[in-house]
């Protein structure tokens, strides 16, 4: 066990590609690292860094009654087990039944999207890597601002991470396919030394040099010196301003309901009464368009598919298989439905698999949707605002009927209210019972796009771009005396 | 090496897995902690674990995702100049364990620039080299992934000759979990076998309406005699399932409003787990979670004194319970498992913790709340076993709570769930609905979710059913933490009887 272990992740496809006895197979190598920081009024909590190496082997066996598929995904597998996972992987295949998505592997001839090509590139390089360094400086910095808010009674809470995935994929058909991608996020939540006011910001970034922890702090002191005034509300239906994080939060979840097999098994809000899906079904008035790009600029994400399991709208067959600029509602119009090729056909639509960013943009006219000319941006919404309740962001979301898509969550860390054009106050927060969907269909006005960091969802999504948007009667079900 | 802490056993005693216990976890353990005292950490910490889960899903009797994963990694966490650094490495080699060690030290000096709270833990006895392992009878990595996919196929096409299924999907989630600690003074080797099995079974009528309805059958931390019959019986539950589900599908959407409730052990559960389990969760009342999950509304300065509920409402904390998910031997700081009161005649009178926040505030030692989901994660204090009691023997049952309602609704099983991050404000629904009209069941509702406030909600609990009545619901993933770490957790109750609490309607809210 002292021998020194690990072989780079292109050899492990290739030793584990030539192992297979199998009909098909796809091999999965991902090299993991991160480190982060924790902190909790004014001092630091927790912390750490850890790496991982993964490796995940697809066997496919084809038999006369259907293609079966076994999946083996085993952490620090050392070069000599790697014949071992190998066939645990065919093992299991020749154990399962008949996979229902069964297709061909996408081949070496399939078009790499969007200029990667099989082989090429930088498949050959070493997996990149992240470590604590990454966050020295920042630490250095937020150090000085917990000193600072302490300072200023004020308390500050947080989080930082970075991480980055280096994933290899290869097939027996001949795809050798390489996606680097780094994630990073700092969230920051201040409050009043009596811990009666909250405020809350978060940012994603790639690399931690954009970011600004003082600046992000002097935003959240801002927001306390507005809730220096409380505003009693009773729940009911406001007119509200919705800041790009908690529009982020219900499209995203939008985006997740989204999918082709559900939807056609009539089973989700996108299902048809009667059979078939709402795609080509008009769900806004307002020109608005919702899409993933996997070279969308400061959101870019895996071109291709990678799919470590199948599920229903997702395929192991489908590995590799190109990801493109996908529109999922046009001009405020239902467009697609994300699918693997095999719920695509039970759907009868095109395929489209799901992709890892999410951007919301409203078109004018003669513009792109992301341009974002002649569009206001969040100051200017909230200077046109006869009264409207301006939210922080959204919290706890969670689905209470899938019929309507009907969300239930709460707001959080500083809802306000805006007369006038003018934040007078700091309002209760409130549970609110709303449907994404719906909401769609009750905008009022839409803002110019921006990055953010989705408040509930960020753990797991963490690529978005949105814009603020107002909204007509959003259901404030009742009151919450979290404060 | 000693036996267990007190954990029952079933029949043959299970092994630890052996191609765990093959590894040179002392040698690692050894390499760790020495690199580590040798850089003048004051505490370190190690743990190696290896983690077993299959995934199996079902869409329509066919296979959809079968899943094999074999995690395994090394941790070490140190304090170095009263400043936590944790790191954790994939490579089972002392070498690796060394590296780790010097990381981890790296790590605490970096933080050091941010830190004012020097870390200092409550102490806890050393226990030597000790093993203990949970419960079961069948390890499922033990059983063929044909049986199990045909008992599931088996299920499946027996919900589908019913006129009222539509579709069926059928899952098992089965983790075999191997740990190892060691501080120096402990050296703890563990395992625990846990299953999740769901199916359910989707109803689409003509004009467009769906709904769902889900096996109330919980996970459990058992093996794979759960799924033949050892405590719980599927076979019973599936032949009442769509006539069930038919029923809710045309059944009359409730008027919202004020009622009476008789709840459900397979629903009270998560109300127990959110408004209670997190609730009293020392980290969260002094703020560790402010920024993400949230704080709890029960801080400190109340212990002894809130009135969390009604005088029948006795709770406990423990990592004891045979077949709980959160049960263990020892926990991720070596702190030997306890139970103890949370919350007595409705007063709110323990938290759970971990040994820095037990030294913190004074608790004099831990109650053994530190749990990491894996080795490339840092411990927090996460939930135990967090469990209502029942009325003493003699009790009542479901039958006598019902008959005391004029106009209440019985709810059976969970679903949506959301609270706030101060654990005040909540709104439930789940699977099945009941209207009682003059203490007897009249036929189900659709449409339901319960909205309350904690305190009010429990403050409202009249009575609880007897043993008879109690059941170990839980969760596989309960989340907590950055990075996100889950945690399976269970939470026993009775059937419970609450007054006058809020009803909405579903489909009115969304209009």
């Amino acid at each position: 066990m002292n021998a020194v272990s690990g072989c780079s992740p292109q050899e492990a496809v290739e030793r584990a590609l030539a192992a297979s006895r199998s009909d098909d197979c796809v091999v999965i190598a991902e090299e993991t690292s991160g480190a982060n920081l924790r902190w909790a009024g004014n001092t630091l909590t927790t912390n750490g860094v850890s790496s991982s190496r993964q490796l995940t082997v697809i066997a496919i066996d084809r038999r006369a009654e259907g293609a079966s598929a076994g999946i083996v995904s085993r952490a620090g597998v050392r070069p000599e087990q790697i014949e071992e996972v190998v066939r645990e992987a065919e093992h299991a295949a020749g154990e399962a039944a008949p996979a229902e998505d069964a297709e061909p592997l996408p081949g070496a001839g399939t078009d790499g999207s969007f200029g990667i090509k099989n082989g090429e590139g930088h498949w050959g390089s070493p997996p990149g890597r992240t470590e604590i360094g990454v966050l020295r400086d920042f630490a250095a910095a937020l150090g000085e601002t917990l000193r600072e808010a302490a300072a200023a009674d004020r308390k500050l809470y947080g989080f930082a991470e970075h991480n980055l995935v280096s994933t290899f994929l290869g097939s027996s058909g001949g795809l050798r396919l390489r996606h680097d991608q780094p994630a990073g996020r700092v969230e920051l939540n201040a409050k009043s030394g009596d811990m009666t006011r909250s405020a809350w910001t978060g940012a994603a970034t790639r690399d931690f040099t954009d970011v600004d922890i003082a600046g992000l702090d002097a935003g959240l002191s801002e927001r306390l010196d507005w809730a220096k005034r409380s505003i009693s509300l009773p729940p009911g239906r406001y007119e509200t301003l919705l800041p790009p994080t908690a529009v982020s939060d219900l499209m995203i979840y939008l985006y997740w309901s989204a999918g082709a097999r559900d939807a056609a098994d009539g089973r989700t809000v996108f299902s048809k009464p009667g059979g078939g899906t709402r795609v080509g079904e008009q769900l806004t008035t307002q020109p608005v368009t919702l899409s993933s790009d996997p070279l969308a600029a400061g959101l870019r994400c895996a071109p291709f598919v990678i799919a470590h399991a199948s599920g229903p709208d997702s395929s192991v067959f489908d590995n590799g298989l190109p990801l493109r600029s996908t529109a999922w509602i046009a001009d405020g119009a239902l467009a697609a439905l994300h699918s693997s090729r095999h719920s695509a056909n039970l759907a009868g639509l095109p395929v489209t698999p799901a992709i890892d960013n999410l951007v919301l943009a409203v078109r004018t006219p003669g513009a792109a949707p992301t341009s974002g000319a002649g569009v206001p941006t969040m100051e200017e919404m909230i200077a046109s605002t006869g009264r409207a309740l301006l939210l922080t962001c959204l919290w706890y979301i969670r689905e209470v009927d899938p019929q309507v898509l009907l969300l239930t969550g709460l707001t959080r860390d500083g809802v306000y209210l805006v007369e006038d054009g003018e934040v007078v106050g700091a309002v209760n927060n409130f549970r609110f019972n709303e449907s994404p969907v719906g909401m769609l269909g009750r905008l009022l006005e839409v803002g110019v796009t921006v990055p953010t960091l989705p408040r509930e969802w960020g753990d797991y999504f963490n690529r978005a771009a949105m814009p603020a948007v107002r909204v007509e009667g959003f259901n404030m079900s009742s009151v919450s005396q979290a404060s | 090496m000693t036996a267990g802490n007190g954990q029952s056993r079933e029949s043959a005693e299970p092994a630890i897995d052996p191609e765990f216990t093959a590894l040179p976890l002392r040698d690692l353990a050894d390499a760790a902690l020495t690199q580590a005292r040798a850089l003048g950490a004051q505490h370190a910490d190690f743990r190696a674990e290896r983690l077993r889960g299959q995934r199996i899903g079902l869409s329509d009797g066919a296979l959809q995702t079968l899943f094999d994963a074999d995690d395994t990694g090394l941790a070490v966490r140190v304090i170095m100049d009263g400043t936590w650094g944790f790191a954790s490495v994939v490579d089972l080699t002392t070498d690796a364990a060394a590296q780790a060690a010097r990381q981890a030290v790296e790590v605490a000096k970096v933080a050091a620039a941010m830190n004012t709270e020097p870390i200092e833990l409550a102490p806890e006895p050393g226990y030597g080299d000790v093993t203990w392992v949970s419960a079961y009878q069948t390890d499922p990595f033990t059983v063929s992934v044909a049986d199990k996919v045909a008992l599931l196929t088996e299920w499946s096409v027996a919900l589908l000759r019913h006129d009222a299924v539509s579709h069926v999907d059928a899952s098992l989630q089965q983790v075999r979990e191997c740990k190892f600690y060691a501080d120096g003074a402990t050296a703890a080797t563990q395992q625990r076998v846990r299953l999740s099995p769901v199916l359910t079974a989707v109803a689409v009528a003509d004009d467009g309406r769906f709904d769902t309805m889900r096996t109330l059958a919980p996970p459990a931390a058992r093996g794979y005699e759960y799924l033949t019959g050892t405590g719980w019986d599927f076979e019973a539950e599936l032949a009442e399932l769509p006539d069930l589900l038919a029923a809710k599908l045309i059944a009359p959407t409730v008027q919202a409003g004020h009622y009476d409730l008789v709840i459900d052990p397979s629903n009270l559960w998560l109300t127990i787990h959110e408004s209670i389990g997190h609730a009293t969760e020392l980290d969260r009342a002094l703020g560790y979670e402010a920024a993400y999950a949230g704080t709890s509304f029960a801080t400190p300065d109340k212990l002894g004194r809130l009135k969390y509920g009604s005088g029948v409402m006795h709770v406990t904390g423990d990592r004891t319970a045979e077949h709980g998910l959160a049960s263990i031997g020892y926990d991720d700081e070596g702190v030997a498992s306890q139970s103890w009161d949370l919350i007595s005649a409705g007063v709110l009178t323990g938290y759970q913790l971990d040994r820095r926040m037990a030294q913190r505030c004074g608790f004099g030692r831990s109650n053994g709340c530190a749990f990491s989901d894996g080795p490339n994660h840092i411990p927090l204090q996460r939930m135990a076993n967090v469990s209502l009691q029942p009325a003493p023997a003699g009790g009542p049952s479901t039958d006598d709570l019902i008959s005391g309602v004029e106009d209440g609704i019985y709810i059976l099983g969970d679903k949506s769930w959301s609270i706030d991050m101060q654990r005040y404000n909540f709104q439930f629904t789940g699977q099945r609905f009941f209207k009682i009209q003059s203490g007897k069941l009249a036929g189900q509702l659709r449409d339901v979710a319960y909205q309350a406030t904690t305190t009010d909600f429990w403050g409202s609990m009249e009575a609880v059913g007897g043993p008879q009545t109690y059941l170990l619901g839980g969760a596989f993933n309960c989340g907590k933490g950055q990075p996100g770490q889950i945690a399976p957790v269970s939470h026993g109750c009775p059937a419970a009887l609450l007054r006058g609490i809020r009803i909405l309607n579903t489909v009115e809210e969304a209009q």
